[in-house]
């Protein structure tokens, strides 16, 4: 029995995992941050498809409109256009493919294994405001202080930025 | 083809993870090895959304859980590339095996 919302996960899977090989596999860096940019659409694609819609608005600002960003212009600063990157030992790329396949293997043997509870689908998924009150809460269930020191995370890593990309210049005298 | 479930999202996820532990075993570029960083991150949250979708839908905790990784993940990448614009003023590669000073 296939109906769309089961076609459109398929092919939703299909694109996320399909263009996340090709990121680790392609010899351009470049063509590896555009397929990790079609592997975050399509993980915030899966998102909306578990109605999960703030989730899936936070991936696309955070990852696909900041990190993949600052990833294109730091291989912009730091290499030569048109250049691959040098092919890898083919020793070191068969240990590392059967290293992640037996992880794989082995994760997956124990998921199938594991009986997880029955799954309950009736609840609605949360709204913005139910999530918004959560995170701003103080008493049973809030996260205000995590939030807070998240904060001070972002702050703190944003001067360590400017510290460390910081140029000194040679002294005048 | 069944109907998804969980089962599939973990799979999904675990194909996710280990894509990017290959990559991170065999690229030798610091900006790549990132980017496969990015990839066991996005596994990470994926699992967590499942498992709160599936079984315990009335609970945020991992959705919770996921907006601080994503923070988090923003953070690292952030001075990650600090450092790697850092390292390619003073060394001009970024290249792993060309970073070796603190090694002898």
């Amino acid at each position: 029995m296939m109906n769309g919302s089961t076609i459109l996960f398929y092919l939703l899977a299909a694109f996320t995992m399909a263009s996340a090989l090709l990121s680790v596999s392609t010899r351009q860096i470049f063509r590896a941050a555009i397929y990790l940019l079609f592997t975050l659409i399509g993980i915030a694609g899966i998102y909306f498809w578990l109605s999960y819609e703030f989730i899936a608005a936070v991936q696309i600002v955070v990852y696909v409109g900041g990190i993949v960003v600052l990833i294109i212009f730091s291989i912009f600063l730091t290499q030569q256009t048109g250049e691959k990157l040098p092919s890898q030992r083919l020793d070191r790329k068969i240990f590392a493919a059967l290293a992640a396949f037996c992880g794989f293997a082995l994760t997956m043997l124990q998921v199938y294994k594991h009986a997880f509870g029955p799954s309950r689908q009736e609840v609605p998924s949360p709204d913005v405001r139910r999530i918004g009150q959560a995170m701003m809460g103080v008493g049973q269930g809030g996260y205000a202080l995590p939030f807070e020191i998240i904060s001070m995370l972002l702050l703190a890593a944003m001067i360590g930025c400017i510290v460390i990309a910081l140029r000194i210049k040679p002294s005048k005298s | 083809m069944t109907q998804p479930g969980l089962y599939h999202i973990l799979l999904i996820s675990a194909v996710l993870f280990f894509t990017g532990v290959y990559g991170f075993l065999t690229r030798r570029n610091l900006i790549t090895m990132l980017m496969s960083i990015e990839l066991i991150l996005n596994s990470v949250n994926l699992n967590f959304i499942a498992f709160n979708k599936y079984l315990w839908p009335e609970a945020m905790d991992g959705l919770f859980f996921v907006l601080f990784i994503i923070a988090i993940a923003a953070a690292e990448a952030a001075v990650a590339i600090a450092i790697i614009i850092n390292l390619y003023r003073s060394h001009h590669s970024i290249d792993v095996e060309q970073a070796e000073d603190l090694k002898y």
